[in-house]
């Protein structure tokens, strides 16, 4: 898979995730309750959405550093800006709903913290962590507050470490199915 | 098909403001069924109201009225109600209706909500007693010093009058939502079928059901599918079939077992590898399944296509029949506008010959599986005129070459969706719902089935 292609699948696969997690808000206040149907292939999108994204990122670690380079001095620009325009749409999402589903939060908790470091190291030595700070700074759709986590839920927060080592396995089946069993 | 390209249709419909795109919500049919002689036709509605539509006996005199569809009888069969437990609406949409078959002067049907369902009994009332001996005319009570003689009371004919009552409620069986009802063919069960599980009903007795079919998982995290869409077999009553949302459909015998978990049979098609996208899970996904009237076979409904199973056959289908894929690049949008959600019914005509769905801008399908040619029919008041001849349409792929009243993909309604259809038992009639109306098409040159 070439660099491009892997930017637009990548791209692509944020946008649905994106999507599918405003769909699943919207869903708790439909009329007649939770669907289980619905929830259920809305979970499964965006499982192969974060696999794919997943795999596409992988993919970008391994076509090597010149084609990242450009990418990185726009991006930094277009990072700023495209960021608070996205967060306070979901934002009022989130602090009306209850219950949080567990990736947002989990991703976000990612997200707050790698984002610091990113502004600060741009050196292409540092180009791991560079990386995957540009990739938890894509969740761009989801707040940059900080939401607390519920109860019964601090054990995830642990897979948080392993996150930050690994290319993202540890997110696996971390809290899509979570979602649906909440009803 | 020259039957199609003939159809006289008769425009019956119950439109709110005919002159504005404005659409009541309540009055959105969610459901059509012909009853087992085809005199009566049936509709629910997100209202929860039913309403029935009787066809009229084709008289001499007036041979334009021939076999028209009239409306009957309307009540109000569900209300919102509310779960205080869970903190949930129920509503009163009306999921589904099954009508039993007619045993005496009056007709039964079974229609369902999310949550409950209910028989009601639908009789009619021409005669009235008159001469009662301690009331007068209006119902009053007479003074019993006026009374000098004993009459016997007589019957007189009155204004036809349609009751309808309810004479069973099957209430709290279900923990998830209610997609499906299927009435045995032993008249004296049924099944109703939602997300997780399957229960089955005696008509009589409403205060149990037996629970035949569970696939909830211990554990809800594990959950991969859930059932979309459940039928008895038309004439062995211990068959029957039901599909999920990962594709399959599973024959069960409850001869085998109290809980019928293990199928008899599996069908289920090898995913192709090559089709594989973000929405290969969701478009594979059962929204329909039918039994053909002979019950040799099944048809099935997912997002693209309409699929034939042979009962004999488990490892694929018989005929595949693709609704409308010039969508099949456009799936990313439909999830978008929540389209791809959409669940398509599919019906069988009389004779197992053709097979009818749904599609969207009001378009509605229909493959001859003996000939193989299909015809694509639009339900909507601009283009068909009471008493003229349905147009074949045609979806062309955007920038295609196009011919005249051809239209392009890129300018198709997806509000206007057909979800619902259903085919007479017997004769070449169909009833279209077209979100808040009814189309009925008669084709009258072609009466007979073949």
């Amino acid at each position: 898979m070439s660099a491009t292609t892997a930017m637009e699948v990548n791209v692509e696969a944020r946008r649905i995730l994106a999507v599918s997690i405003s769909k699943l808000y919207a869903s708790r206040t439909q009329r007649g309750g939770l669907r289980l149907h619905r929830s259920l292939l809305l979970s499964l999108v965006m499982r192969s959405a974060r696999d794919i994204y997943h795999s596409s990122r992988e993919s970008e670690v391994l076509t090597g550093a010149p084609s990242e380079e450009p990418m990185d001095t726009s991006s930094s620009q277009g990072e700023q800006t495209p960021q608070p325009e996205p967060q306070p749409e979901p934002q009022p999402i989130l602090n009306s709903a209850e219950v949080t589903p567990e990736e947002p939060e989990n991703t976000e908790d990612e997200c707050e913290g790698e984002i610091t470091e990113d502004k600060e190291n741009l050196s292409p030595s540092r180009q791991s962590r560079k990386r995957r700070g540009k990739a938890s700074a894509a969740p761009d759709f989801l707040p940059s507050k900080r939401a607390r986590l519920e109860h019964g839920e601090e054990r995830y927060a642990a897979a948080l470490g392993s996150c930050r080592v690994g290319a993202g396995e540890s997110l696996t089946t971390l809290s899509l199915n979570r979602v649906i069993p909440a009803f | 098909m020259g039957e199609d390209t003939d159809a006289t249709p008769t425009l019956n419909h119950r439109g709110f403001l005919p002159d504005h795109n404005y659409v009541t919500e309540a009055d959105i049919i969610s459901t059509v069924e012909f009853n087992h002689t085809g005199e009566l036709l049936a509709t629910g509605d997100k209202g929860g109201r039913v309403v029935i539509f009787q066809r009229e006996p084709e008289s001499k005199t007036e041979p334009f009225s021939q076999g028209e569809y009239n409306v009957y009888s309307t009540f109000q069969s569900h209300e919102p109600e509310f779960d205080y437990l869970k903190s949930l609406e129920i509503e009163e949409k009306i999921n589904k209706i099954r009508w039993l078959p007619q045993q005496n002067a009056a007709h039964f049907l079974l229609s369902t909500n999310d949550k409950t369902i209910k028989l009601w009994k639908v009789s009619e009332r021409d005669k009235r007693p008159e001469g009662y001996n301690l009331k007068d005319e209006e119902g009053r009570i007479k003074d019993i010093s006026t009374v000098t003689s004993l009459q016997v009371p007589v019957l007189k004919p009155m204004d036809l009058m349609v009751e309808v009552s309810p004479r069973r409620v099957f209430a709290n069986a279900h923990t998830y939502h209610v997609n499906s009802i299927s009435v045995n063919s032993d008249y004296e069960t049924y099944m109703s079928a939602d997300d997780l599980r399957i229960n089955l009903w005696h008509l009589d007795i409403t205060d149990r059901s037996f629970n035949i079919v569970d696939i909830k998982p211990a554990n809800m995290e594990d959950l991969t599918e859930v059932i979309t869409a459940a039928e008895f077999h038309p004439h062995h009553c211990n068959l029957f079939v039901y599909s999920s949302s990962k594709g399959t459909l599973r024959l069960c015998d409850m001869r085998e077992a109290a809980l019928c978990d293990k199928h008899s049979k599996l069908f289920e098609e090898p995913e192709d590898p090559s089709a594989r996208s973000f929405f290969s899970e969701i478009i594979s996904s059962v929204s329909d399944v039918k039994f053909s009237h002979s019950g040799r076979y099944l048809l099935t409904r997912d997002y693209l296509t309409a699929k034939v199973w042979d009962l004999n056959m488990e490892s694929k289908p018989l005929e595949t029949y693709q609704v409308h894929d010039y969508l099949r690049s456009k799936l990313c949008s439909l999830y978008e506008n929540d389209c791809i959600f959409d669940k398509f019914e599919c019906a069988w005509n009389g004779s197992d010959s053709v097979i009818m769905t749904g599609a969207y801008n009001n378009f509605f399908r229909m493959f001859d599986r003996n000939t193989k040619r299909d015809v694509t029919l639009e339900a909507s008041r601009e283009s068909s005129k009471p008493r003229a001849v349905l147009k074949p349409r045609r979806v062309c792929a955007a920038g295609g070459k196009r011919r005249k009243d051809d239209i392009s993909v890129d300018s198709l309604d997806f509000t206007k969706k057909i979800l619902h259809t259903a085919w007479h038992p017997n004769e070449n009639i169909i009833a279209i719902a077209a979100t808040n109306n009814l189309y009925i098409f008669q084709d009258k040159l072609n009466s007979e089935m073949h």
